[in-house]
């Protein structure tokens, strides 16, 4: 593994997630670059049989215990820095996600290689490997060079598509046992499953979708009013959901729902990666924001920047004509 | 149940962000900072533990932005001890590691059992302050967490992932937790209540050197980002914007 570019395969509850084939396609590429070859690690209990799907990679270097079936940050860390300190790549790939972003400091810190997180791209130029990374809740790009010889970063989609890392062929397989795990310090106790009995905002026509704009609670009803005009429901982004104005089953974004409705309409959502994330898949997206420079305004087809406390209730007015 | 806080400035994302074209960076001369988000959620879940189980709340913050109103603010809200953090150029944006090494100095002489502190900042690019300060003091590390649940020593925290699912994770303590949301929104606290802390607390200063980090990945030119593709954008008054943009629904075929 040393001088490669290694995936860290992301599992949730046996199922290998998108941002697997993400970083998979964003390896490939890099690989072919460096001359060099693109790795697996894949983690877990029994994961063998996920092999056949990460065909994208050269081979797949595989740690299985049991008590790796769930993600566990602290055992899955001595897993990795135990793998590292062994073979020391050129680039270790974690997703940007709520499994990676708990590691990714982690074996940086231990092996002592610098991290860049975020990144969505990457590319070789000036001899050496070069990032962008998406900052300040998209408003900012940032780049620079991922420093030599071995470097963490975490990935974000948008860069990559997942379908050019989905490679159905089964590659060579080396497995390596996994260091002691008795010293563990977490302990993964069991899933707790979403609330059930909302509304599905997956399988809605239309979403409503409201944000820090709306200022508070008692606007939510006219995107109520306005939604009930178009036939469709009311979603939020992440602000509205901690504030408790909206139930967690109504989140769009990278924590909550990715949605794919024939209209959305964005109010006060500025657009931060997180929440452009879940609307990827929209098929036309209207965004109200007073911000002109709101990263959304670069994902809808139409928008406006007024005030859109009152627009709305004349939008509902006009629906209804 | 002792627990510290870390809360870092960032850039408020509110204002408009220009490059410096002399570095290609970030303008940070006329940049307007306030306390990371993510981190005022970690205030309250951290003042909400100590409702539950008794206990001391520190909070520490670099010295850059409104710091000591922050601080106050901290206070009102129900932190114990605050610590403020000075050393040379923290205006000019350090990176997650440095911050790590120097919230570990300065957090040599404070006792806690948790450390709480945002999952991630909105300007993080070198990675996440709590993540490294776990790495560097040597604790374990859980982010993403919504719920932490303490009884009989141990901690459970309720940890997040996409669609509304959330696994439970014991942690042997201390640890340090990156904090995704508290269990509610954090409280609002009336300017009268900042103002009588400012009379009663004192902040403590803590002086850092310069540190050194070994390694560091740095950011050498930003930009902002030009989508190839813009909404076209409606002008006029709201009940113009209102009739265009219904009339353009009907259009489109959208109403059932």
């Amino acid at each position: 593994m040393c001088g490669e570019v290694c995936v860290v395969v992301e599992v949730l509850r046996g199922e290998v997630k998108d941002i697997t084939y993400i970083m998979l396609a964003a390896g490939r590429q890099l690989a072919a670059g460096l001359k060099t070859k693109l790795t697996a690690l894949l983690i877990g209990r029994d994961v063998q049989k996920l092999v056949a799907q990460l065909g994208a990679a050269d081979r797949i270097v595989c740690v299985e215990h049991a008590d790796l079936e769930e993600f566990n940050p602290d055992a899955y860390l001595q897993v990795l820095i135990a793998v590292f300190e062994q073979h020391a790549p050129r680039l270790v790939m974690f997703g940007h996600t709520a499994t990676g972003t708990d590691l990714a400091c982690g074996v940086a810190h231990r092996l002592r290689w610098p991290v860049a997180t975020a990144c969505w791209t990457f590319s070789l130029g000036n001899g050496t490997v070069q990032c962008s990374s998406l900052t300040c809740g998209g408003k900012l790009i940032a780049n620079g060079p991922l420093p030599e010889p071995s470097c963490v970063v975490t990935v974000m989609p948008g860069g990559y598509k997942a379908k050019d890392g989905q490679v159905h062929k089964t590659p060579a397989v080396e497995t390596v046992s996994a260091p002691g795990l008795d010293q563990v310090r977490t302990r993964f106790k069991q899933y707790l499953e979403p609330p059930a009995g909302d509304v599905d905002i997956t399988k809605q026509r239309i979403l409503v979708s409201v944000g820090r704009g709306i200022q508070n609670k008692d606007n939510l009803a006219l995107a109520e009013k306005l939604a009930a005009a178009l036939g469709g429901v009311v979603s939020g982004s992440r602000p509205v959901i901690d504030q408790a104005w909206l139930p967690t089953t109504r989140l769009v974004g990278k924590s909550g729902k990715q949605v794919k409705p024939k209209l959305y309409v964005a109010i006060g959502i500025s657009g931060a990666p997180e929440h452009l994330e879940g609307v990827a898949e929209a098929e036309l997206m209207l965004a109200i924001n007073t911000d002109p420079k709101a990263p959304i305004f670069d994902v809808a087809q139409y928008g406006a920047t007024c005030n859109a406390l009152e627009l709305m209730p004349l939008l509902t007015e006009n629906l209804k004509r | 149940m002792d627990i510290v806080v870390l809360i870092k400035f960032v850039p408020d994302l509110v204002e408009d962000l220009e490059i410096d074209a002399s570095t290609g960076l970030l303008d940070r001369s006329f940049l307007r900072l306030m306390p990371n988000e993510l981190d005022e959620h970690a205030l309250e879940q951290a003042v909400i533990l100590k409702e539950r189980h008794g206990g001391r709340v520190t909070v520490l913050a670099l010295d850059t932005g409104d710091v000591d109103e922050a601080l106050f603010t901290a206070v009102a809200k129900g932190a114990d001890r605050v610590i403020k953090i000075t050393g040379d150029g923290f205006d000019q944006g350090l990176g997650s590691r440095r911050i790590a090494t120097i919230l570990r100095r300065a957090l040599s002489d404070v006792r806690f059992d948790l450390i709480l502190t945002g999952t991630q900042a909105v300007d993080d690019l070198d990675g996440f302050v709590g993540a490294f300060l776990a790495a560097d003091l040597g604790l374990p590390y859980v982010g993403y967490v919504t719920q932490v649940a303490a009884a009989d020593g141990r901690v459970v925290v309720r940890k997040e992932y996409p669609g509304g699912l959330n696994a439970e994770i014991e942690v042997s303590g201390p640890a340090v937790l990156g904090i995704q949301a508290a269990e509610r929104a954090p409280r609002y606290v009336v300017t009268s209540k900042v103002m009588e802390a400012m009379k009663s607390a004192k902040i403590e200063e803590f002086a850092v050197d310069e540190v050194s980090v070994e390694n560091e990945f740095a950011i050498s030119s930003m930009a902002l980002p030009e989508s190839g593709t813009h909404a076209e954008m409606i002008e006029g008054t709201v009940p113009q914007i209102a009739q265009r943009l219904a009339a353009l629904l009907k259009e489109r075929g959208i109403l059932a």
